[in-house]
């Protein structure tokens, strides 16, 4: 029974091909529509991800300076607030995992007949840690070479390419700000930030090196701020209050005098970014889900069009014994077939697109198995939706008016 | 056998509902029909006889009254049953033939068995058997518009007969073919009554087609005028 009425549809679909394949043409934009929307709001969300991660979880900034900008305050860069004493002891805090100084600068990086202008970060080995970084080849500084200010440097991965091409960095000498440094370790690649900065276009060199040795600063153990790494995301808000007042007493600020530094929480900022990003994501996925309810009332629209050029046949059938369900089915069946072929080759367009968008336009588009799916049964679900007025519609014929219907 | 009743008819009436109010079709109709009977209905046009024959086939529901078809009362049935009816009890065959014009002879004759719930294999094996008998064997193939209007009309007899109906009702089965076609078509359902048993009724305004029947009933504006056998040479006392 099943499947004479599937073979009915199908030589029901067959006798108008054309007008076929452009009611499944509207199903199939559809579905390609909602894939490669969900594609490219899934890749955002990764790309997204993917910086987080490298970023490193439950992290602050503390800052020296104020955040308020009125007026002429001293201090702001002329009076840095933050020494590398006040990370020490912010360490000391239990709802702190790690903390990183830094003292960043730009330098000149020579080696050989090459050079290449970038940052050098004066910092201590927990930045590996507190910074999410991963050490590719060689070995990080210590906490010995911080102390002792060595002459060692930790290059990324932009710099160790402009410098160094193919050949292997760990042990060779270069040249920052006129000293010899030797390289003792490579950075693996972390790719972009957020804000779209090349982050390996970094060298790390010990804190108080960077002090004494290349940046000058007339302030002994200032540095520009200092990366606190949270025990874990419940413990940021105690975290950022045990910090403030630790700070406060530390730099002896009396009540009625402002905060010398600021806290910046860069886990909110990120799981901001995250949301908005998900939400895009969902936004274009609403946004191509109507082109498949309108491929939804083009099957509906087709399909009444074809019971009523089919009344005398549905007459025939009922007079011959169809009941109301074998009537409705066969209809159900034609617009779900419409539908289905729709969304397979759909799909197919989608995850296509897809894939150009990713060799060509260099987008990250990430397909996944849940679109593909949601796209298929939404679209089957629109089918079966659509097609079930007109199929209900010619069940509900009287027979002696379908039959005498010309 | 043959005196069994397949068709009973009590005071049957029906009304069109119009906006200029009701208007009667049939009044007050009673008919018995025996098994094995070969009755024609005749009467001119608006006379009621089609929608007498749409009733008999439960195609359409009386007004008032009543109607038993092969011992179901018919008006105490719900939609599902009377399609069950019409596909098990009663075979068409119309005037206009009713061929689904897109499904080959072998699918189209094969049609009833489909709702019959019979499966593939069976379903064709029937459908060639009858496809041979009416003539048509070395035609399963063709579309019903590739064949003249007598083999349509062949055609339809053969789904007419696919599911062994008790009865066949037959609305102007030759009303678009010419002498010699509706004779050939006349006799196959003469055989059918005569070697098969099957009870058929057949409405027709043509005398000629009439007298192969064993039985003529007459309608005039709604009510059964004539009721009478037919002998040969002629059907006594009636115009048509």
């Amino acid at each position: 029974m099943i499947s004479a009425m599937v073979s009915e549809a199908w030589r029901a679909m067959s006798a108008n091909r054309m007008r076929a394949f452009l009611t499944m043409l509207g199903m199939m934009i559809g579905v390609a529509a909602v894939i490669m929307m969900l594609a490219v709001g899934r890749g955002t969300q990764y790309a997204v991800e993917q910086s987080i991660a490298a970023m490193g979880s439950n992290l602050f900034i503390v800052l020296a300076g104020s955040q308020t900008t009125t007026g002429v305050r001293i201090g702001t860069g002329n009076a840095p607030t933050l020494v590398a004493a006040d990370a020490d002891a912010i360490a000391e805090l239990p709802e702190v995992a790690g903390v990183a100084p830094i003292s960043p600068g730009s330098a000149q990086v020579v080696y050989g007949s090459n050079n290449w202008g970038t940052i050098a970060t004066g910092t201590t080995a927990s930045y590996i840690d507190v910074g999410n970084w991963k050490v590719e080849e060689g070995e990080m500084f210590s906490d010995a070479d911080v102390r002792s200010a060595s002459r060692v440097v930790v290059l990324g991965q932009t710099v160790v390419k402009n410098l160094f091409g193919d050949e292997s960095p760990v042990g060779k000498t270069v040249r920052i700000s006129q000293s010899p440094f030797t390289v003792i370790g490579t950075l693996a690649s972390k790719g972009q930030s957020l804000d779209g900065r090349d982050q390996d276009d970094t060298v790390f060199i010990p804190l108080v090196t960077a002090q004494r040795k290349v940046f000058g600063n007339n302030f002994r153990g200032a540095v520009r701020f200092i990366m606190v790494k949270a025990t874990s995301a419940q413990a940021m808000p105690a975290a950022e209050e045990a910090m403030t007042s630790l700070l406060r007493q530390r730099h002896r600020l009396t009540d009625r005098r402002p905060d010398d530094f600021t806290i910046r929480n860069l886990t909110a900022a990120a799981n901001t970014a995250a949301a908005t990003t998900k939400a895009m994501s969902l936004m274009l996925g609403a946004i191509a889900s109507v082109s498949l309810l309108v491929g939804g009332i083009g099957i509906m629209n087709i399909m009444l069009v074809s019971v009523t050029e089919r009344t005398r046949e549905i007459g025939i059938r009922i007079a011959i014994g169809a009941r109301e369900r074998d009537i409705r089915l066969q209809f159900l069946l034609e617009a779900i077939f419409l539908s289905l072929i729709g969304s397979v080759v759909g799909v197919a367009m989608g995850v296509g697109a897809a894939a150009i968008a990713n060799a060509v336009a260099n987008l990250t588009v990430v397909v996944t198995v849940g679109s593909i799916l949601l796209a298929f049964f939404v679209a089957a679900a629109v089918g079966i939706f659509f097609g079930y007025y007109p199929a209900n519609k010619a069940a509900q014929l009287k027979p002696i008016d379908a039959l005498r219907y010309q | 056998m043959p005196d069994q009743s397949l068709i009973q008819v009590e005071h049957l009436y029906k009304e069109y509902y119009t906006d200029a109010g009701s208007v009667p079709v049939l009044k007050d109709v009673n008919l018995e029909i025996r098994k094995g009977e070969f009755v024609a209905i005749m009467g001119p046009s608006g006379s009621g006889k089609s929608t007498f024959m749409n009733i008999l086939g439960c195609l359409d529901l009386p007004t008032a009254g009543r109607y038993v078809l092969d011992g179901r009362d018919v008006g105490t049935l719900q939609k599902d049953a009377l399609a069950g009816l019409r596909n098990e009890v009663i075979g068409f065959v119309f005037q206009g033939f009713n061929l689904l014009p897109r499904a080959n002879l072998v699918d189209n004759v094969a049609l009833p068995l489909v709702y019959a719930g019979v499966d593939k294999e069976e379903r064709r094996r029937r459908s060639e058997e009858l496809l041979a008998k009416v003539g048509l064997a070395t035609h399963g193939h063709h579309a019903p518009n590739q064949i003249s209007g007598g083999q349509q009309q062949r055609v339809a007899i053969a789904r007419a007969l696919i599911n062994k109906p008790r009865l066949i009702l037959a609305d102007e089965p030759t009303g678009n073919l010419d002498t010699s076609t509706s004779e050939e078509i006349m006799k196959l359902l003469s055989d059918l009554n005569q070697h098969d048993g099957i009870t058929i009724v057949l409405v027709t305004h043509e005398p000629d087609i009439a007298a192969h029947a064993g039985r003529m009933v007459q309608f005039v504006d709604g009510k059964v005028t004539h009721d009478g056998a037919i002998t040969h040479g002629g059907i006594e006392g009636v115009q048509a």
